[in-house]
């Protein structure tokens, strides 16, 4: 770690002056947006897109959880029905699937590994119309009424008997598919290609790591999603018998493809999330993160066994007792690596210099978070257990510690964390940690009750229960209005910062990635001149409170 | 209205017990991890937060020690939830010979029940204590899910096919019964009881139902009216396999394979006899699909198993 | 014509040497992701034509098996002239090798699509079209309906990227070698649609046995 190293004493925000204007104000006009080949302003438009969907299904759920708050609710069941089918929908495919990686990945993977721009600038661009494009079509499905299967479309419920607008929302999913596959692929070969001399595999932030584990896993699965969508589709249209008993299909392969797909998708949301908190930890606790290495095997690990586990959500579904005992040794299996990661980054605090700004503040909520998912997620891989809790309430509050409690916690740490250097200002710190920490209240009061009530037996999907349950649902409704505040507060704050925001310097954390090594916010292409890498990620001291960019440069706090 | 908040279901059968007993050492399990991680995250929070002035000189380079030891140590602990697991979930889909079997039928949104001596029941299953009950489910449309909390027992319901499960009530009372696959507008409301009844209760019970014909019975006299009984029928002159003694034993097919003959094999028989042919017999048998409702098939299930055969050893 | 000297890689690339090995790597990694596409097509065929034998056979009796032949010798011909497109593109400086080649692949590509029609045609005629237009021949039962949904999801989603193929040549020729950007200096390009077009044979290499010759052996 001290091979490379050159001595520069000086704080470690240094003044720049740059002669170039940065990506945001080089173009001004609409069609320089629209048009663009640059990375980091595609990823602001796909911030842009994500963002309206998460409002989006937020609104959905919040519509829910009001019905929920009585036993008899407020909404029609059909309204009801569609509600949460929608609010699957869109936070899956229209939110989680590409939150981090189209818009974090998008800016921060070509500046992290040195490169000027991703493999293919086109594609990447297309990439985000076809996501309109299909986020369109959801949209209509939903205005026009909605579809009512449930996000996982199970047939022959969906092919025959729903009435809502399937046909739409399955050609929405499919269509986003190959938004998803544009992105993986681009980041894949980007990945492999482009990384700056010396930047060799194991000197890659675990960032970049994670972007590229979730980047294999999308390019594999999502093909099978998009003949699956497609079949549906024109089943669907047409009424051919492929996933229908009566003309002799089998409605459990519908099941076996979908989940071959869905359940990589689960380790499509966390992974990207788990880079991000891998970043933002070393960096708050000001020490390298611990096993570097040990990550890299875990987060590929994660990658290449959740192919092997889809049959976990089928284990009452009337597959055999043998592939149902043998899902769940494999399902196991996958929390092994999982487990591993959560007690690195609990003993990466250790000997720290841990300071609690926001983005640290989500991070660590994440890692409890996904704790304790993961922890009902051993539950569910139990056999027996899953037998009685499939179904139910406990099933959605432990998807949602991992969707929504932990990824969208790191979505929100890195907004944070990179904030100054997508858009040159500094957030307003107060109201930041406020915002975090009210996150994590809301959280909890909303989720935590579910796992009773699962356990009570409430199924899910049910826009009624009897009475003796409300008062746990009414906690689940009040928790999720605390929950909402805590989402649309950042909105404003941010908002703020844009134009009132104090201007951040080039690296205002004393972080050590490449992408800090450049002026905030960024040149057009990134870098004036292309990086040398000297070292790994993470070269931080917390005895002398200094650390060493990945170039090489030594800095003192 | 309610003054108390439920924390844990009803605890009413064999099966429950056992899953309880689990969920209990995993919730401890679980409680142990997140202590764990709390506690170190906690304490190095404080320890070594940025005004702190603990040492940080000598930071561990040898991790990988360190995530040999919790790889190991998780590893272990859950290979052991999964071997407990999974015993017991064997033993839950391998039923125990039955003292009686039920049928259920699952239809938007109703869970149809009837009894083999013939007597029907909507949203309601009548059951007595202290016996294996044995369920035999079909769906007449969508995939639903038969769930009773109290009994910790759950199988999907999927069209085409006939799953069973079982359950020994322990406490006479009434449980919930609910549909957990979502299964259209009003799944929500796919709900009903279990009553669980003493012995000599649940013989008035069936008395008070006033049935003429046992199910048994009502499937034989479908038997005669399609037809059936003119090849398999104890006189006929076709070359046809005899059904008298089928249930529960091997059946050896044209393609070489070998089936059961359970529930689901004499579903499958009834609707597409060409993928079932059994060695040595020609494909003559026509092809019964949308002819008949899933009631009229339970039905005939339960008129071929009277016919004798393994009954007691089926699994 | 070809002035490659002028040519320069795109701003996030060093070379053309490493903006050709990108685009390359990026149509392989593009085409792991087509083989599962189309894998978990065929794999859901034979799920069913293992549970469904016999009908299977019944019903693939009924393809039009000299179309499909045909098709075959087509499209592995047309392979043979793309791959000698790429050659002349790489050896001569002159590219009319080259265009002559890419006009006969894209000619065998369309002779393909006309026979295909055509046995589209004819399939109409036999009624073996599902829900539309369909009659259940003595044998097949409900399940034959089955394997013709393979045959026209399988066929038309072939043919859609044959298109595209087709398309992709016609790029070629009417763009990028008109322009003079592929030669010896640089014709990853077109060694990228080269890649592409033989997997769209490869995929006919599956389909073929799958469909034209069950139950013919």
């Amino acid at each position: 770690m001290t091979t490379t190293t050159t001595f520069e004493e000086g704080p470690a925000v240094e003044p720049h002056t740059f002669l170039e204007p940065s990506y945001l104000t080089s173009e001004n006009t609409l069609s320089s947006w629209l048009f663009t080949r640059d990375h980091k302003r595609i990823a602001l438009m796909f911030f842009a897109s994500i963002t309206v969907f998460f409002f989006v299904g937020g609104g959905a759920a919040t519509l829910m959880r009001m019905n929920l708050a009585t036993p008899h609710g407020l909404l029609q069941p059909s309204l009801y029905n569609r509600m949460f089918t929608m609010h699957g929908i869109i936070m899956v495919w229209f939110f989680l699937i590409p939150s981090i990686p189209t818009t974090f990945g998008n800016f921060f993977i070509p500046m992290m590994i040195g490169a000027r721009d991703l493999a293919f600038p086109r594609v990447n661009l297309l990439s985000w119309y076809v996501f309109n494009l299909s986020g369109f079509i959801v949209l209509y499905s939903l205005i026009m009424g909605g579809a009512d299967t449930g996000w996982t479309f199970y047939t022959p419920l969906s092919t025959v008997y729903a009435d809502g607008y399937v046909f739409a929302a399955a050609m929405a999913v499919f269509i986003n598919g190959f938004s998803s596959i544009m992105t993986a692929l681009n980041f894949v070969v980007t990945i492999h290609r482009l990384r700056a001399p010396g930047m060799t595999w194991t000197r890659l932030p675990l960032f970049v790591w994670g972007i590229y584990a979730v980047s294999v896993v999308m390019l594999t699965a999502t093909p099978v999603l998009a003949m699956d969508t497609f079949l549906l589709a024109v089943e669907r249209f047409i009424g051919i018998g492929l996933f229908d008993p009566r003309h002799g299909g089998d409605p459990l392969l519908w099941q076996h493809m979908f989940w071959f797909y869905s359940h990589p998708a689960v380790y499509i949301m966390i992974l990207p999330a788990m880079g991000v908190v891998s970043e933002i930890i070393p960096c708050y606790a000001r020490r390298p993160v611990f096993g570097y290495t040990g990550m890299t095997i875990a987060l590929m690990a994660i990658a290449i066994l959740s192919f092997f586990v889809w049959a976990h959500h089928m284990f009452v579904a009337g597959i055999s007792v043998y592939s149902g005992v043998a899902f769940s040794l494999l399902t196991f299996f996958v929390a092994v690596p999982s487990a591993i990661k959560v007690f690195n980054w609990t003993v990466s605090l250790h000997k720290g210099r841990i300071s609690f700004d926001a983005p640290m503040l989500y991070a660590l909520g994440f890692v409890l978070l996904f704790t304790l998912g993961g922890i009902t997620g051993l539950m569910l891989a139990t056999l027996a257990i899953d037998v009685d809790v499939h179904g139910t309430y406990f099933v959605i509050a432990h998807f949602h510690y991992i969707m929504v409690g932990a990824t969208v916690s790191a979505f929100f740490g890195a907004l944070h964390y990179w904030w100054p250097k997508m858009t040159g200002r500094l957030y307003p710190e107060m109201w930041a940690r406020f915002a975090a920490i009210l996150t994590y209240v809301g959280f909890n009061l909303t989720f935590f009750p579910q796992f009773v009530l699962g356990y009570l037996g409430m199924p899910r999907r049910s826009y009624t229960y009897p009475p003796e349950w409300q008062s746990w649902n009414l906690l689940s409704s009040a928790g999720a209005s605390i929950l909402a505040v805590a989402y649309l507060l950042p909105l404003f704050y941010l908002g703020w910062s844009l134009f009132w925001g104090r201007k951040a310097g080039a690296n205002p954390w004393g972080a050590t990635g490449l992408e800090w090594i450049t002026p905030s916010p960024p040149t057009k292409h990134n870098f004036e001149r292309t990086p040398v890498v000297t070292l790994g990620p993470y070269s931080y001291d917390p005895d002398e409170d200094s650390f060493i960019t990945q170039e090489g440069v030594r800095h003192v706090r | 209205m309610y003054h108390w908040i439920p924390f844990w279901p009803e605890t009413a059968a064999v099966n429950a017990v056992v899953v309880n007993n689990l969920y209990i050492a995993e919730l401890g399990l679980g409680a142990l991890i997140m202590l764990t991680v709390v506690l170190m995250m906690l304490t190095f929070c404080i320890r070594y937060r940025k005004s702190g002035t603990a040492s940080r000189a000598n930071l561990t380079t040898d991790t990988w020690r360190f995530e040999i030891l919790w790889t190991v140590a998780t590893l272990a602990a859950f290979l052991v939830l999964f071997v407990w697991g999974a015993q017991i979930y064997i033993w839950l889909f391998k039923p125990p010979p039955a003292d009686e079997e039920v049928y259920v039928v699952g239809k938007q949104w109703m869970w149809k029940v009837e009894h083999a001596g013939g007597q029907r029941e909507i949203d309601a299953l009548h059951v007595p204590v202290n016996k294996t009950i044995r369920l035999v489910m079909a769906s007449e449309d969508v995939i639903h899910s038969f769930f009773v909390p109290a009994f910790r027992i759950k199988h999907d319901v999927v069209p085409g096919t006939l799953e069973t499960v079982w359950f020994k009530a322990t406490k006479t009372g009434v449980f919930k019964l609910e549909c957990t696959q979502y299964c259209g507008l009003q799944h929500a409301t796919m709900q009903g009881e279990v009553d669980v009844m003493t012995a000599p209760d649940y013989a008035h019970w069936l008395v008070d139902q006033g049935v003429s014909a046992s199910l048994a019975g009502q499937g034989g006299a479908l038997f005669r009216a399609h037809g059936c009984s003119g090849c398999h029928g104890e006189n006929s002159t076709v070359h046809a396999p005899s059904l008298t003694g089928l249930y529960g034993t091997l059946v050896h097919l044209q393609d070489g394979s070998v089936r059961v003959a359970d529930d689901a094999y004499l579903r499958d028989c009834i609707l597409n006899p060409r993928s079932f042919t059994v060695a040595g017999y020609p494909p003559i048998m026509p092809d019964f699909s949308g002819q008949l409702s899933e009631e009229d098939l339970l039905k005939l299930i339960a008129y071929i198993k009277s016919l004798g055969g393994m009954q007691e050893h089926a699994r | 014509m070809s002035d490659s000297a002028q040519l320069i890689p795109e701003v996030q690339y060093a070379t053309l040497e490493q903006q050709g090995d990108t685009a390359q790597l990026g149509m392989w990694v593009f085409l792991v992701n087509e083989t599962i596409f189309f894998g978990a097509l065929i794999f859901t065929y034979f799920l069913y034509r293992t549970t469904y034998p016999h009908e299977f056979e019944v019903a693939a009796k009924d393809a039009v098996l000299w179309c499909g032949s045909v098709n075959f010798a087509l499209l592995l011909t047309s392979s043979l002239t793309m791959v000698l497109a790429v050659n002349a593109a790489a050896q001569d400086e002159r590219p009319r090798r080259m265009i002559i080649w890419l006009v006969a692949t894209a000619a065998l590509g369309c002779a393909f699509l006309v026979v295909k029609g055509y046995e589209y045609y004819l399939d109409y005629q036999d009624k073996v079209v599902p829900v539309a237009h369909y009659e259940v021949k003595p044998g097949e039962g409900s399940a034959g309906e089955l394997f013709w949904v393979f045959y026209w999801v399988g066929t038309g989603l072939h043919a859609i990227h044959l298109t595209i193929g087709i398309g992709l040549v016609l790029y070629m020729l009417l763009w990028r070698i008109r322009r003079g950007e592929i030669g010896p200096a640089y014709y990853a390009p077109l060694e990228v649609v080269g890649i592409y077009w033989s997997f769209v044979d490869t995929v006919w290499l599956f389909l073929f046995p799958s469909i034209y010759l069950v139950g013919r052996s």
